[in-house]
């Protein structure tokens, strides 16, 4: 399946995706008026210093720890894609503790919030991949996670 | 002290009501001009340090950022100029050289502006490139006067060394050093695709591009950096730099800042130490002299290689052309004095040296009156701007034309002309690592590939328009050109007749 990856090499730490992310999953048409004045919950989160920069979002596991350990049945695969349902998220952190890459984190509304290759919203394809200005995140087919 | 007070030139406007303080300019200024005020939650802007490179502008997701001229000018003078006074004041504090970047921006004649190209009418039948192929192919070299047979009357076809390209246009000079890795592998890597060449410049070849040697040209400038028998046998072609048309007459000085890591080994200098090109080729005082190289190059390369000779426009080119048509050299490229640099000083670059369009229509006619144009493929360089500049060149006389300036506009440079501080936020003429990663080249080829496939697509429109359905029939053809707002004199030495003529 199409996942999103990283090439940290090209990765500039400029932040850009975890503003089109957050924008992206607003639900408003301006990011203006979705971004501006208001702390952010982005699914993306660059990490790194000021030479290696790294933007970490779901890997989307082939089997993920993530789904196996809620407590609630949150969290589930559609397609490959690791979803959640926020409606029934307890708000426990199992997920963020057993996560291995750290792509998970607590949303706005204190549920759980995650990567979902921005299939439910608006955007229609992930943005954080069409406003890297370096190609540094991509969208693609690989052979192995 | 306030005697040396100059007002910033731009002007950093930023429109609060759409800032979301996401801090992108702040990061992305490597002047660092904008900053991020924790107490308030806002950024703010020291409009002093800006280059007003755009980089900010065009990567603010909410276009809150826009850099605007200054308006706090002098009192207006037509002779003193606003740059003028504030020049004298700059070297009154300093007392050193002006330095300064990309090509010559003050407001001589552009003669590619002021010269129309022909098309079929009625008389004669334009041609569809869609419908009809149509050849952009070039050989640069020594070309035969004529054909030649052997004793059973078969004709000889061993040619001199030619250089082949799918269109008249490559890459100019350079040097890794001047421009990044990664600008570097972006050219070599749209080159090969677009199967034409980019030239290295005089700092040598990175060991990571010799894979790309088929279409590299190697320079062999006169500091003679990186030069060595697998360099030389590594490039398509030899190019021996005489001149750049950004700093006829001058050297380079690569400081030794920026001679680290790998610039210092491709450059065979130390890191550290200054790498500084002589003004002239300390061994090379005439045509003979130049002539001994260019033998000694062709010598080392088992005469497979052609040798190109690169002269800057200067008043006597065509003489000069004339001369090193004679040298044994297989190219000559010109580059007029509106050419780029990464460096040069501001008094040379804004003063010295004469327009491409003259100097290659006078060495066009020079060396067909002598007799000698086959000795020699003429390239043409120094602003070479759009498709219609390339096929007016080629009308002029040119064989190709050398592009620099336009491929730099593709990889990213606004051309905010600061490149000699070493700045570069579009990581194209630096060479510290953060900057240089901004520069993909995967994005960086496939934008040069865009672009001159771009060109192609519209030198053949042009092409087919004026009936001609092949780059070398075009060739020297200046009845295809026309003038505009030319004098006589222009007109002669163009060699074209005026609109309506």
């Amino acid at each position: 399946m199409k996942r999103v990856y990283v090439n940290e090499q090209w990765c500039l730490g400029c932040h850009l995706c975890e503003y089109n992310c957050a924008f992206a999953n607003s639900g408003e048409a301006d990011m203006v008026k979705a971004l501006k004045g208001k702390p952010i919950y982005p699914r993306i989160k660059v990490e790194g210093t000021e030479l290696v920069n790294f933007a970490v979002s779901c890997r989307h596991c082939t089997d993920p720890m993530c789904v196996k350990s809620c407590i609630a049945g949150a969290l589930s695969k559609h397609d490959g894609a690791v979803c959640i349902d926020h409606s029934k998220c307890v708000g426990c952190f199992t997920c963020i503790l057993v996560c291995p890459y750290g792509a998970l984190s607590q949303g706005e509304t204190g549920a759980i919030q995650k990567c979902e290759l921005c299939l439910e919203n608006a955007c229609g394809e992930p943005a954080c991949v069409k406003g890297c200005p370096n190609g540094a995140i991509v969208y693609e087919e690989r052979d192995t996670l | 002290m306030s005697v040396d007070f100059i007002y910033p030139e731009f002007e950093v406007v930023r429109n609060d009501s759409r800032c979301i303080a996401c801090r992108v300019c702040e990061r992305q200024c490597a002047n660092e001009v904008h900053s991020f005020d924790p107490k308030q939650g806002s950024i703010l802007s020291d409009e002093r340090k800006c280059v007003n490179c755009q980089r900010c502008v065009s990567l603010c997701p909410t276009r809150a950022l826009k850099i605007v001229k200054s308006n706090c000018t002098l009192r207006e003078n037509a002779n003193w100029k606003d740059d003028t006074i504030k020049e004298v004041y700059k070297q009154a504090a300093s007392g050193g050289v002006l330095l300064s970047s990309m090509g010559n921006p003050k407001e001589f004649p552009v003669y590619w502006d002021k010269i129309l190209i022909n098309a079929s009418q009625v008389t004669n039948p334009s041609i569809d490139p869609l419908r009809e192929p149509m050849e952009t192919r070039v050989f640069l070299g020594k070309k035969p006067d004529r054909i030649t047979r052997d004793q059973n009357g078969n004709i000889r076809c061993k040619l001199p060394p030619q250089l082949e390209l799918s269109m008249p246009v490559m890459f100019s000079a350079m040097s890794y050093g001047s421009i990044s890795y990664n600008a570097h592998a972006s050219l070599a890597r749209a080159a090969t695709e677009l199967g034409i060449c980019y030239n290295t410049g005089e700092g040598g070849l990175h060991e990571d591009f010799y894979a790309y040697g088929p279409n590299t040209i190697v320079q062999v400038a006169s500091g003679r950096f990186g030069v060595h028998k697998d360099y030389l046998d590594a490039g398509a072609a030899i190019e021996i730099k005489m001149g750049q048309g950004a700093k006829p007459g001058i050297g380079g000085h690569l400081p030794g800042a920026k001679i680290i890591g790998d610039v210092s080994r491709t450059r065979m200098v130390p890191e550290g130490s200054d790498a500084i090109s002589p003004a002239p080729h300390h061994d090379i005082y005439s045509i003979e002299d130049l002539r001994q190289l260019v033998y000694s190059l062709k010598e080392a390369t088992q005469y497979q290689k052609p040798i190109i000779v690169k002269v800057a426009a200067v008043h006597n080119i065509a003489a000069i052309a004339s001369g090193v048509a004679r040298s044994g050299a297989d190219i000559i490229a010109i580059d007029g004095f509106r050419g780029g640099t990464g460096a040069a000083p501001t008094r040379i670059r804004d003063n010295v040296g004469i327009p491409i369009e003259l100097a290659l229509a006078a060495v066009d006619q020079r060396l067909r009156d002598e007799g000698i144009r086959n000795n020699v493929s003429l390239v043409a360089g120094g602003s070479i701007r759009c498709a219609s500049d390339v096929v007016k060149a080629i009308a002029l006389g040119a064989d190709a034309c050398y592009i620099a300036t336009a491929a730099l506009l593709a990889l990213g440079c606004h051309l905010c002309r600061t490149c000699q501080s070493g700045k570069c936020n579009w990581g194209i003429a630096t060479q510290r690592p953060e900057l240089v990663k901004r520069l993909n080249p995967d994005m960086g080829a496939q934008r040069l590939v865009n672009l001159l496939t771009a060109w192609k697509h519209e030198i053949k429109e042009l092409l087919g328009g004026m009936g001609i359905n092949s780059i070398e029939a075009l060739k020297g053809n200046r009845l295809m050109l026309r003038g505009i707002g030319l004098n006589e004199k222009e007109l002669e030495i163009l060699g074209i007749s005026h609109a309506g003529e």
